[in-house]
């Protein structure tokens, strides 16, 4: 029961952050309640800018879905998903996030479509960014509900129902986020980010040691033809390997990360955001892939040697066994609980305390979420269809707060009752969504010939491109590892193909063609209508040279 | 530093993370205990943030915060 004990602690304190957090904001002056609530003020100092910015960006995946992957797929994984979004997403944050944070507090922006809108001079096609943002949003939010109500029935061995784990987790973090704001969420972020640092360098020290030292693991790792590959990456090919560098494109294009931007006191806080970044992907995914690799070789601990035995019988059998055997060994072999399995078989009971408080604070990384939500409900719809002017920037915070409560209910029931592998799916392609529409934030910025047009075709063509997807792999069944079906040929070739992992088009992921086509569509329809091109006025407060 | 070859250095960074040289191989074992693929991508990243504090240096934007006042 320790880890249960310290997994509620962990709770406590966070809730604790939130409201420690509203004291300080009630010390404000009220009339800036609104950017202080949902912005903190703009006032978040270098170390909690960091820290709190990275945490925003690590969902649970990092800390479980990446070790699961390893686990099943090996090295690449941190070639796949760190080493890329070291150099791209503080390159983002550098190139894009700076000029967000100017912009905003120059123009006053509290969120990206703000500046959409001031940028291109329109109203409804903010809307409808707001709308696919918001609905690419939301998966995140249900996922997170899922997790806490899983993982505190773990930790609690069944004690706590996962009924009861969604609503005690969702009751925690819409408390903070409630009555923290973004303050308290920065908080929160930071000490989550702590607990991760922390977490990985002890967890590789402790595993490593108990399992008797990784050469040794990873000896025999090599030994076994079925294990050998893992230390490559011989099973992947370089395009495929190659189109993952376009998932860290969706960083800054996420609503969170963009409003993130905008919390800094000063852009020089950037400057260290944007060299720490890649060390602190490192210090947490470098571990994270690592134990899930060597897990591969703990065959003494039984839970393992079990997934590796349906692994296994999973290979074996190939296309001869039934779909539903097919799915059973599938779940059986997954690795999600596999950093989980290692510290109950290497490590003392502290450290699984550590862990189970580390899951938690993975599962709960949904607040920034909730926050961006609720922001840009009140800024983007709200304020903007008058309600700010009518009812004032106190009510603008109600509203904000209410909004934040309701999102967490709905969110809380759908989870009761949906399978979770519709929401897998939803964030999986969420992110090849958000770096779809990354060509919009480039194009605003950077581009002084864009126009409102060009933007919402990229945007529609976004939202086209992922329900497409979705519903290619919702509607046909994944084939065995290593085969492929044709969904779509053309000219003698597979255009698009359905694979064990999702859905390829010419051998790339689906995100590779949905991001190059959203900037083509914004060049193209932007110079078909270059009447729609903003006047000099709104040009002038975004570009110094002239046209 | 020039923006241009600050520019081509962010290029080969990007080319230098497709390490198709290294696809196959699991040997040398760096330390004993890190394959080489998995190194590579460790060191990759530690470079990153030279490259990056390259940027920072060389390329800081810092017009924006001259700017960046309300009503500016």
């Amino acid at each position: 029961m320790i880890p249960a004990a310290v997994v509620f602690a962990y709770l406590a304190l966070a809730l604790y952050i939130g409201i420690f957090a509203f004291r300080r904001q009630r010390e404000r002056p009220a009339e800036n309640a609104a950017e202080d609530y949902f912005l903190a003020g703009r006032s978040l100092g270098p170390a909690v800018f960091l820290l709190s910015l990275f945490g925003a960006n690590m969902t649970a995946f990092s800390i479980l879905g990446a070790s699961g992957h390893a686990f099943a797929n090996g090295i690449v994984t941190f070639g796949l998903m760190a080493s890329s979004s070291a150099l791209i997403i503080p390159l983002s944050l550098f190139v894009i996030g700076t000029r967000l944070w100017a912009l905003g507090r120059r123009n006053g922006f509290i969120t990206p479509v703000q500046m959409f809108r001031d940028r291109w001079e329109c109203g409804n096609i903010g809307t409808v960014i707001f709308a696919v943002q918001a609905v690419l949003l939301v998966p995140y939010i249900i996922i997170a509900v899922m997790g806490g109500g899983t993982t505190l029935a773990a930790v609690s061995n069944g004690l706590v129902p996962y009924w009861l784990g969604g609503a005690i987790v969702s009751l925690v973090v819409m408390g903070y986020v409630f009555f923290g704001g973004m303050r308290g969420t920065a908080w929160v972020n930071t000490m989550q980010t702590v607990l991760f640092l922390l977490f990985g360098a002890i967890a590789v020290g402790v595993i490593g040691a108990g399992m008797g030292g990784f050469s040794r693991a990873m000896e025999s790792l090599l030994e076994a033809p079925a294990t050998a590959p893992l230390l490559t990456r011989e099973r992947f090919s370089p395009v495929y390997f190659f189109s993952y560098t376009f998932i860290p494109l969706s960083s800054i294009a996420f609503p969170h990360i963009g409003i993130f931007c905008l919390t800094a006191r000063r852009v020089t806080h950037f400057r260290k955001t944007v060299v720490l970044y890649p060390l602190c992907m490192l210090a947490i995914w470098l571990p994270s892939v690592y134990l899930g690799v060597a897990a591969n070789a703990a065959r003494d601990v039984p839970a393992i040697e079990s997934k590796l035995e349906a692994r296994a019988e999973l290979a074996a059998g190939g296309a001869t066994l039934p779909a539903a055997d097919r799915d059973r060994l599938r779940a059986r072999a997954s690795g999600d609980d596999v950093i989980l399995r290692l510290v109950e078989g290497y490590a003392p009971l502290w450290l699984a305390a550590l862990l189970g408080a580390c899951v938690m604070a993975a599962v709960m990384a949904s607040d920034s979420q909730i926050l961006a939500l609720s922001t840009m409900f009140t800024e983007d719809v709200f304020a903007y269809y008058g309600g700010k002017a009518r009812f004032g920037e106190a009510l603008q915070v109600h509203t904000g707060r209410l909004f934040i409560v309701l999102i967490t209910i709905v969110a809380y029931l759908i989870a009761l009752r949906a399978p979770q592998s519709i929401f897998d799916i939803a964030t999986q392609y969420a992110f090849a969504g958000y770096a779809a529409l990354s060509p919009l934030l480039v194009a605003a910025l950077f581009w002084r010939r864009s126009t409102k047009w060009g933007a919402l075709a990229s945007t529609l063509w976004t939202a086209a491109a992922v329900l497409a997807v979705a519903a290619i792999q919702q509607t046909i069944p994944p084939p065995p590892p290593g085969a492929g079906v044709p969904v779509w040929s053309a000219f003698g070739a597979d255009i698009v193909t359905r694979t064990s992992a999702g859905a390829l088009v010419l051998g790339f992921l689906p995100v590779v063609p949905m991001t190059i086509v959203s900037a083509l569509l914004m060049v193209v329809v932007s110079r078909l209508t270059a009447a729609a091109r903003p006047g000099p006025a709104t040009l002038g407060r975004y570009f110094q040279s002239p046209a | 530093m020039r923006p241009v070859a600050l520019v081509v250095l962010v290029a080969v960074f990007y080319v230098l993370h497709q390490d198709v040289w290294l696809w196959r191989d699991a040997r040398p074992l760096v330390l004993g205990f890190v394959p080489i693929g998995l190194f590579y991508h460790a060191a990759f990243t530690v470079a990153c943030s030279a490259v990056l504090g390259l940027l920072v240096k060389y390329a800081w934007p810092a017009h924006l915060e001259a700017g960046s006042s309300p009503g500016e």
